[in-house]
């Protein structure tokens, strides 16, 4: 009895090794995650289907892995424990962190003909700033996104502004704001003028308006931040000043999740968030809506975010090539519109604006061409080694200036130290 | 001929404890050691190996502002839940242990919160926490005209307003033990006390109380380990914001390690928080353990 059992155990571990040897011999497997809401998980799996019907040489398992937290946590994982993804989609600003953890490739190794290196070019360059570092390209654009204005049409014909034209300035900002901000007979606000969520990540928002005051957070190589720069302290001021001195916006940390739905409640008339909630929006908003570009200070400007495709280490030469096949295919007009229509992502090549599915689409619903044309302003998102933990800190000090604990010099000065001391060692 | 009997049932002995010992080993023992190991290196990065840094690690424990943060925050959400959540389980546990109508549907409803996995419970409180529109500001709204709040989103009441649904979620499952601990206790006791005309309230405090000491011991001990441990309503709720106001230990350990990848820094913080737990556990049963039975 005993020794069947051990056999049956030996036998079956013996099996598992085995299919997992053979797997790795065919197969493709790809990480991605979903940071939003709609069919993302779906459309994914479908495109993946379709190009595995059309090579059948190459068999591709695609794997939902959580947030783009999990999945980056996943990979890691996995490298460390020796069976790492071919592919990934991740965070763009996680490439240097992959790099100082020796995980990825760049794709220059596999884009050798002329044709290849006009397909990297074909991406706008705004998404391409987050995906190269010392002249080689780590990741592909997939899943890109930037913030954008939201606004309640009906909110501001009643407050008797015109409906069709969104604040564009900061200054502008501020004065509707203040006649959008709706307070009830016994003084309490009942519709605030706008909304700049900031709980988990506010550095992100936050880039926006310190990208309008015309400063830089984080150099190209990632090794220097510029936290305490007077423009990003002066823009912080602004954030701050909008709930303390302007009160146009609800006090305290607010909520990224509830964004979208207090913006659908009437509990503000303008709301900043990502043109991932683009299809959101649209499905759910009970009263016309429009889109618009971040009000601009010294200029305009929003940073850029969302994930890119990574090349992991430790495949073998085929697996890769390919894995870089299957990134050429799912990027290409007709995929990506699909993509794109899907969930709002800003598609990331030029010639995917141009097809007639998106024309069809944007002919249909304008607002999907904001963020696009916004790309022309924007910038990296902050992006450096050890990323999350500058990026933490950063978050930290942005956190406390919000709450009224710190004030925005301060903090920021804080910051920049404690960030100096971890990026010291990449110069 | 005693020697080769010795070494069979010797091997026999070692065969039976080796599934056990490989999983005790492979899950608990040598993950520990290897913590401890660890905690004197530095992180090492995929092009740089670790360095041994001594007590390097131990040092820059003791100077991170956030780590002191977290520390007396967790003191602070221990001292808030784990009363709170004794006395309202034993409150509950009287009461449901009366004969009352619907007795059974009451005990299911106070246990309910603990079926709950702590995610879902979270996103509840979420919605319940939400300012403007969530429950509690429609119900001040519209009871009081209090303005909207923002409970989670101020520095001031993050980590109260998580003590909170902690306590919600835990009551419930210590009411278990306690409604258990009293139909244990002979009726014949309370009375004779009656008898004797005892009121209710000396009832309990000389006879129930005492008497379920040994039950408050277990659930302290519990209580004292899950306010260690639990942190994933920390994950939806508030993220350890604003300014890590409301981050815990476990949620700080969390985050060195596999958000900002310093394993090693990790490493440090999980010996820390195992001294901190044994010194609670011995603490607990040194002092405790005398005055638990009812002599």
């Amino acid at each position: 009895m005993l020794k069947s059992t051990f056999l049956k155990a030996v036998a079956a571990t013996a099996l598992s090794f085995s299919t997992w040897a053979s797997a790795q011999a065919v197969d493709l497997q790809f990480y991605f995650p979903v940071a939003v809401g709609g069919k993302a998980a779906e459309t994914i799996q479908e495109l993946t289907d379709a190009y595995a019907a059309q090579n059948p040489d190459v068999k591709i398992d695609a794997v939902y892995a959580g947030s783009y937290q999990d999945t980056v946590a996943k990979a890691i994982t996995a490298s460390r424990g020796g069976n790492p993804p071919q592919l990934s989609v991740i965070l763009s600003v996680d490439m240097f962190t992959l790099i100082d953890e020796d995980l990825i490739v760049p794709f220059d190794d596999y884009l050798s003909t002329q044709e290849d290196k006009a397909w990297v070019d074909g991406f706008y360059p705004a998404f391409m700033e987050n995906s190269q570092t010392g002249g080689k390209t780590y990741g592909i654009p997939f899943q890109r996104s930037t913030p954008v204005l939201y606004w309640n049409k009906e909110a501001f014909k009643e407050a008797g502004l015109n409906p069709d034209v969104a604040p564009q300035t900061w200054d502008e900002m501020v004065e509707f704001g203040r006649k959008l901000t709706k307070k009830d007979a016994s003084g309490n606000v009942t519709q605030w003028g706008v909304r700049i969520p900031s709980s988990g990540f506010p550095y992100w928002l936050f880039q926006g308006l310190a990208i309008e005051n015309g400063a830089i957070l984080a150099n190209a190589e990632g090794n220097k931040t510029h936290f305490d720069d007077p423009k990003v302290v002066e823009a912080l001021q602004y954030l701050v000043d909008l709930s303390t001195k302007y009160e146009v916006m609800a006090p305290g940390i607010i909520e990224w999740g509830a964004t979208p739905k207090a913006f659908f409640e009437g509990q503000t008339a303008m709301m900043w968030t990502s043109t991932g909630n683009l299809t959101n929006v649209r499905n759910n908003a009970p009263f016309d809506f429009g889109v618009a570009m971040l009000p601009a200070n010294v200029q305009r400007g929003a940073p850029t975010g969302g994930g890119n495709f990574y090349l992991f280490k430790g495949a073998s030469e085929e697996q890769t090539k390919a894995a870089v096949k299957f990134v050429q295919w799912i990027t290409a007009p007709e995929q990506s519109a699909k993509w794109t229509i899907a969930t709002g992502y800003v598609a990331p090549r030029a010639e995917t604006w141009e097809t007639e599915t998106m024309k069809a689409y944007t002919a249909d619903f304008a607002p999907a061409l904001v963020a696009r044309d916004q790309l022309e302003f924007a910038k990296a998102e902050l992006s450096t080694y050890q990323n999350q933990r500058v990026t933490g800190i950063f978050n930290d000090a942005l956190a406390a200036a919000i709450t009224g604990k710190k004030d925005p010099a301060t903090a920021l000065k804080e910051a920049q130290a404690q960030a100096d001391a971890i990026l010291a060692e990449y110069r | 001929m005693r020697g080769p009997n010795i070494k069979r049932e010797w091997i026999y002995g070692w065969l039976l404890l080796l599934p056990a010992m490989v999983f005790l080993f492979a899950f608990t023992h040598i993950p520990a050691i290897t913590t401890v190991l660890n905690s004197f290196f530095s992180t090492p990065r995929g092009r740089r190996p670790a360095k041994f840094l001594g007590l390097g690690n131990y040092e820059r424990m003791l100077d991170d502002p956030v780590f002191w943060k977290v520390f007396w925050n967790n003191l602070w959400f221990a001292l808030g839940t784990i009363p709170v959540s004794i006395a309202l389980a034993i409150v509950m546990a009287l009461w449901v242990n009366e004969k009352l109508t619907g007795r059974s549907f009451v005990r299911m409803a106070y246990f309910t919160p603990t079926v709950l996995p702590l995610i879902a419970v979270a996103n509840i409180w979420m919605f319940f926490y939400t300012p403007g529109f969530g429950l509690f500001d429609q119900i001040t709204g519209f009871l009081f005209g209090w303005p909207a709040s923002n409970y989670l989103g101020n520095p001031d009441t993050a980590l109260n307003a998580i003590i909170v649904v902690t306590v919600w979620k835990e009551a419930g499952f210590f009411m278990i033990f306690y409604l258990a601990a009293l139909q244990a206790i002979p009726v014949s006791l309370k009375e004779a006390a009656q008898i004797e005309g005892a009121g209710r309230w000396t009832i309990f405090w000389r006879i129930t109380f005492p008497l379920l000491m040994p039950t408050t011991l277990f659930v302290c001990v519990n209580a004292v380990i899950n306010s260690f441990r639990l942190v994933d309503h920390i994950f939806i709720l508030t993220d350890g914001g604003p300014d890590n106001a409301s981050a815990l230990l476990l949620f700080y350990i969390y985050e060195v390690a596999f958000r900002f990848w310093e394993t090693a820094y990790g490493a440090t913080l999980t010996v820390a928080l195992l001294v901190l737990l044994s010194l609670l556990a011995i603490g607990q049963f040194f002092f405790f353990d005398r005055k638990v039975h009812y002599k």
